[in-house]
């Protein structure tokens, strides 16, 4: 295990942004990365431990078929890990409590959200929000711009103001189950991520700068400790400038793109915080 | 016993889906209601307790923060009607095989084979509405009586503490598995009757055959061996009717035709197929020499070319028109997972990139009454959208390039091209991975799904026009996920090199993909009682034949048998190994240890006779309509922009994700504001590498009204314009022709039969021609030809419609061009040639007229102006460039302005034309071959000379100003309009599909 980031990436049952993602990962410098089909976790052949950045990819784990990621929750919560007495969802708690990361994009925030690791208040696992059906009722692609928490506890919107980057989703509206959640939410800087205007300046709940009626405009969110977090826009669609829709007329976009960001902040804290 | 768990949402939480019902329903049916509330049904027919049906309810059904549940009561609050729409027995339930899946993981254990959930909708409606109007609500709207039942309960008659009723659409079939055997020897008329009741398919000709075949002693003899006797088994006229169907054989194709050309000069062609379209790629393989990129072409499930060193690139464009025509959901959704299967199972498998998807329908607002059996217009396309979208989205490939043509004969029945491209490594194993081959002695192992009827006769019955008998069991619903996770599993299989050949199973089924396997060793031998079922009671023909989706065979060596199971097991996969490959020479299938067919693969594979058609061109002397040019242009365009062929699709482009794998540099969508008709997509497959693939396409089916010769032309011309136009080589890129043709069989139901095989002779003819002159191999297509609707004494004949489909290369994707206006300042230029070339045009169209000059194709220019084209992008040298097509220069002026939000000052005079037009002539004309682009003026001279000596006009410049300002012939100002104006009346059309 020497001095190397080492990133997951969970595939299978419907994960469709796997290898995109393992190249963000590359691209952000994470010396190992591994995409790892769930059937080599739940045979116990790979082992959660062995890593140090879990990302969750975007998809449609078991076809959304029961509400988006719905299924797949399900899985992670109660399927158990072959030949022993373990399930695979006490290894992800114990990759937790070893202050490790997580970053689930789309389908992979869904799967947080609904395994209750997001917001996760007071370190509590158990649900008080959901991603829905978008306000429209549909399915859609398009790009958004996100105004970043400067005082978030995030670490990987660390340094950042805001960013453009696709959604490509039809459940990416996030309702909470009271006031008081949204409330914690907000006073805590866990919503980290908000569809705003174009510059940046401030949320938005029109449609279609806010793609989905999200409360509070929220797009991605993180829990206290600042290392889970989750987001409906996919970083991993935009670490080249030749991803950005105008690249071929704003002259001045950077080589690299802004999805890329996120990354690179994740390897850089585990390698300040974990190596 | 069964239990029934609703679902519903918490008070306050917004339904969208219900709000999205009402609005449709007011949109299709013109029914408004106050409120449509939606609520899940799980009806679970499984030994489980109270506590844990409790659980699954609490769990995985239902969502704790915005969804309540009941179990076993009823959730419904007010409304004054419900309906409530499940499926059939049999219909593939997805959302029912994931909650079974999610029941066990909760308990730990296994459903019994008889053990399932079923799922339904609620819909609670209120407002005004009678049980007519409820009824066609359900009818209409919500379910589809093909492969759903409903039951609509009216408030007063509502059971407030039972709720609906418990149903369980299980299969139940007490019928036992048998063998019928078919006497042949019976009259014509007899022979006749046999192939119209089973479906068959099958002409009088080709039931003679068959029964010379079974009066054969020789034949009798070896399969009285096999304990069979001499008359056919059900199990063999069925596998012989798919191996000869129309949809697997082409037989028009491959007909014999005597073609007289209308003007005295006649021939006979042997196979259009063989004639037009291997030759044409035999011919441009042997003029490239060295340059020769193809590597599989027409033999496996989809084309090869070369990509790289190190990769290849797979193409195979389908259609799915008769299931969709039936129900468009379902079908479209099979259309799309069942193309990805066919580069998946090209040569030893490949990783697919890309999803294409053209449609064609009538208008969605069309208000005609319509005869029996068709759907409305409106409905097609929200399905077919749909289907396509949960099947592209879902399987994780992006859909980036498409298009929607409209054409009111579509209403008989609609066109569903679905495509799908895919990358394979340029070698596995030490072999070409284009490559594969069964070995006698392989085991024949089926992987992914389990069989059904569905699907059953899909072949055959895509092989006859849309009749009132069409079989309902034809459609079936595919299944995203159950593939995506048999395609996880067969990349690593293949990666471990755990099996010598693959293939898909489309149409025909097993019948078919076994069949065509055992081509490689000479025979097999297939145990049809071992292949896993969805439900008991399926006979052994329907075994064979049943195309039910998400499967593929495979042929796995012995030693690999174990393995390649046991990796299946682990990742939640099932293979089955249904028996082995031999070299026997016999098509051999067992039923418990029985046989059921022995027929020699000979028979099956040759014996089918050459069909012969006659094929006869009229000239049908067109005239040019006498219209005088429009007084307010501005207005002439404005409507154009709006008419449906030109519209935007965007709201159609956005429901596709399609930038998914992160590849797709170029996407449906450009300009300044994300809405341009992009030309073609331009995809990066490789994230360590620049290279990378342009794919687009040509489709004009109004130009077979005046000649199909000229269709063709311009559909090659058209695909080959939009590739180019943002950068594809035009020295690297390959053709797929899709033909959708009506009927050219001439017969009492089809009067003018030779004229449309004389069309279809033609359209093959410049098929050669042009894939000759542009270099162009074609390297995979499909044809599609009964594409008529025929009940009582209406018939509804498609136009005949081509789509040319081509996939090619760009060296580095930072040369990628797109079709919007960049700055200020720039040159406007027009490349090529202006003609007098109005017939069967958009502007004409509009006007109600057909005209005679359908526009014709210079390829000797066009080829040097598109390598031009190249060496100006290589040099980037080029702002923007957009090809000219539906509505002709004026709409390619109109959208390169508003997607970029600048305007745009040109002047008419600067036009190059072959003769003096008028000005709606040279705005609208839509002569080929013809690109709009825009440079910086620095780059004047650099650009002026790399088209020097050809077809060149500067037209005028990009302004900041944001009109469209168009001066005319004689100096004035003919168009003055505003680019928000323009965009508006291109948006407006199919905003809110």
């Amino acid at each position: 295990m020497s001095k190397q980031v080492r990133a997951i990436v969970i595939a299978g049952n419907g994960t469709n942004c796997e290898r995109e993602t393992a190249h963000a990962c590359r691209l952000a410098g994470a010396e190992v990365v591994d995409i790892v089909h769930i059937s080599e976790l739940l045979n116990g052949r790979v082992l959660l431990q062995d890593y140090h950045f879990l990302n969750l990819a975007g998809g449609f784990l078991d076809g959304d078929d029961l509400g988006s990621a719905k299924a797949g929750a399900n899985r992670l919560l109660h399927a158990p890990i072959k030949e022993s007495n373990e399930h695979l969802s006490e290894h992800l708690r114990k990759f937790i409590a070893d202050g490790k990361l997580i970053m689930g994009v789309c389908n992979g925030f869904q799967l947080m959200v609904k395994m209750g690791l997001l917001p996760a208040l007071g370190g509590d696992f158990t649900q008080h929000a959901t991603l829905t059906f978008n306000d429209n009722g549909r399915f859609e692609d398009r790009w958004v711009y996100l105004k970043a928490d400067p005082d978030s506890p995030c670490i990987f919107t660390r340094g950042l103001e805001g960013m453009t980057l696709p959604v490509r989703h039809g459940e990416g509206k996030l309702v909470v189950d009271g006031e008081a959640t949204l409330a914690s939410i907000e006073e805590k800087h866990l919503g980290v991520l908000k569809y705003s205007l174009p510059d940046y300046s401030a949320p938005t709940q029109e449609y279609p700068l806010n793609p989905n009626g999200s409360i509070a405009a929220i797009a991605g969110l993180c829990d206290e400790t600042g290392r889970l977090f989750g987001l409906m826009p996919h970083p991993e669609a935009y670490v080249h400038r030749t991803h950005h829709p105008r690249w071929t007329r704003e002259e001045d976009l950077p080589e690299e793109g802004m999805g890329l960001w996120l990354y690179q902040n994740a390897v850089r804290f585990i390698r300040d915080e974990l190596l | 016993m069964a239990w029934r768990v609703e679902v519903g949402l918490k008070e306050g939480i917004r339904d969208a889906r219900g709000e999205r019902v009402k609005r449709e329903i007011r949109e299709h049916l013109g029914i408004e209601l106050d409120q449509v509330r939606t609520i899940d049904v799980y009806t679970i027919d499984a030994d489980l307790s109270p506590e844990e049906v409790e659980a699954a309810a609490q769990g995985p059904f239902s969502d704790p923060v915005i969804q309540c549940y009941a179990v076993n009561q009823p959730l419904a609050g007010q409304f004054d009607v419900l309906i409530e729409v499940g499926f059939r027995p049999g219909v593939t339930d997805n959302i029912g095989r994931t909650s079974r899946e999610a029941i066990q993981y909760l308990t730990g254990r296994p459903f019994a084979d008889d053990e399932g959930v079923y799922t339904s909708v609620q819909y609670l409606l209120t407002g005004q509405l009678d049980e007519t109007a409820a009824e066609r609500i359900a009818a209409g709207f919500l379910g589809n009586g093909l492969i759903q039942r409903w039951t609509i309960i009216a408030e007063a008659d509502f059971d407030r503490k039972n709720g609906v009723p418990i149903t369980v659409p299980k299969v139940v079939s007490t019928a036992e598995p048998k063998v019928r055997e078919i006497d042949l020897n019976v009259s014509d008329e007899e022979l006749m009757r046999i192939s119209r009741e089973g479906v068959l398919a099958l002409n009088l000709e080709e039931m003679k055959v068959i029964q010379t075949f079974a009066n054969d002693p020789k034949n009798q003899a070896e399969r009285a061996e096999k304990g069979l006797t001499a008359g056919l088994t059900d199990v063999e006229l069925e596998a012989l009717a798919q191996t000869w169907s129309e949809h697997c054989k082409h037989k028009i194709f491959s007909a014999r035709i005597d073609y007289e050309d209308g003007e005295g000069g006649s021939e006979t062609i042997d196979s259009v197929f063989k004639t037009f379209i291997v030759g044409a790629t035999r011919d441009v393989r042997a003029a490239k020499g060295k340059k020769d990129f193809c590597l599989s072409v027409f033999k496996d499930n989809a084309g090869v070319i070369r990509f790289n060193d190190d990769w290849s690139l797979v193409f195979k464009v389908e259609t799915h028109n008769s299931p969709s025509a039936l129900d468009p959901y379902g079908g479209a959704l099979t259309g799309i997972v069942g193309v990805n299967r066919d580069p998946f199972g090209t040569g030893m498998g490949a990783r697919l990139i890309f999803n294409t998807d053209v449609f064609c329908f009538a208008s969605p607002f069309y208000g005609e009454p319509l005869p029996p059996r068709l759907l409305h217009p409106r409905r097609i396309f929200e399905g077919v959208v749909e289907g396509v979208e949960h099947g592209g989205n879902k399987s994780g490939v992006p859909t980036v390039n498409g298009s929607i043509v409209f054409d009111d004969r579509f209403a008989g029945k609609p066109l569903v091209y679905c495509g799908t491209a895919a990358l394979m490594p340029a070698e596995i194993h030490g072999q070409p991975g284009h490559v594969k081959q069964a070995r006698v002695g392989d085991r024949i192992m089926m992987v992914g799904g389990r069989i059904g009827k569905d699907g059953i006769h899909g072949a055959t019955f895509s092989s006859e026009e849309l009749h009132e008998g069409s079989p309902a069991t034809a459609v079936q619903i595919g299944d995203p996920i159950t593939q995506k996770r048999m395609f996880d599993f067969l990349i690593i299989a293949r990666d471990r090199g755990l099996y010598n050949a693959i293939t898909d199973n489309g149409a025909g089924g097993l019948s078919s993909s076994v069949g065509e396997m055992a081509e490689d060793t000479g025979g097999f031998e297939m145990h049809l009682d071992r292949a896993p079922l969805k439900y008991s009671g399926l006979q052994p023909w329907e075994i064979l034949i049943s195309e039910a989706q998400e499967r593929m065979t495979v042929a796995v060596p012995e030693s690999k048998a174990e393995e390649f199971i046991a990796l299946a097991k682990e990742m939640d996969v099932e293979a089955t190994d249904l028996g082995v490959f031999t070299d026997s020479g016999h098509y051999h299938c067992l039923y418990d240890g029985k046989t059921v067919t022995y027929l020699p693969m000979e028979f099956l594979h040759k014996g089918v006779p050459q069909l012969k058609l006659k094929a006869r061109w009229e000239n049908r002397n067109y005239e040019e309509p006498e219209v005088n040019q429009p007084l307010d242009m501005d207005a002439t365009l404005r409507h154009l922009l709006g008419r449906l062929n030109i519209c935007s699709k965007e709201s159609v482009v956005r429901r596709y994700d399609h930038e998914v794998q992160a590849g797709t540099v170029l996407k449906p969508l450009v300009g300044v504001a994300n809405d341009g008709p992009a030309d073609a997509a331009m995809v990066r497959p490789l994230p360590d590498s620049f290279e990378g693939v342009v794919v687009a396409h040509g489709i004009t089916p109004r130009y077979s009204d005046i000649d199909t010769y000229h269709m063709m032309a311009c559909a090659i011309d058209e695909g080959l314009r939009n590739y180019v136009a943002v950068g594809g080589n035009i020295d690297h890129v390959a053709g797929l022709d899709n033909f959708c043709w009506c009927d050219p069989v001439q017969s009492d139901r089809t009067p003018d039969g030779e004229y449309k095989a004389a069309q279809l002779v033609r359209a093959n003819k410049a098929l050669y021609d042009y894939c000759l002159a542009f270099g162009v191999p074609l390297i995979s297509g499909k044809d599609s030809m009964k594409n008529d609707y025929q009940i009582g004494d209406t018939k509804i004949s498609i136009p005949p419609t081509v789509l040319f489909s081509v996939i090619g290369k760009i060296a580095d994707i930072r040369k990628g061009v797109t079709m919007d206006a960049k700055r200020s300042g720039d040159l406007v230029y027009l490349l090529g040639i202006t003609r007098n070339e109005l017939g069967a045009s958009e502007y004409y169209d509009m006007l109600g007229h057909l005209g005679k000059n359908v526009p014709a194709v210079d390829a000797a220019s066009a080829l040097q102006r598109y390598r031009s084209l190249n060496q100006a992008q290589k040099r980037d040298l080029l702002a923007s460039c957009h090809d000219l097509s539906d509505g002709g220069l004026g709409v390619a002026l109109a959208e390169t302005a508003f997607a970029g939000g600048f305007g745009m000052h040109v002047d008419l005079r600067k036009v190059k034309c072959d003769e003096v037009l008028r000005e709606d002539a040279v705005l609208f004309s839509e002569s080929a071959s013809r690109l709009l682009v825009t440079v910086k003026p620095e780059n004047k001279a650099a650009f002026e000379n790399i088209f020097a000596g050809q077809d060149l006009s500067l037209l005028g410049t990009v302004n900041e100003d944001r009109e469209l300002r168009i001066v005319g012939l004689g100096g004035e100002i003919l168009v003055r309009s505003h680019i928000d104006d323009l965009k508006e009346a291109w948006q407006a059309p199919l905003r809110e599909m």
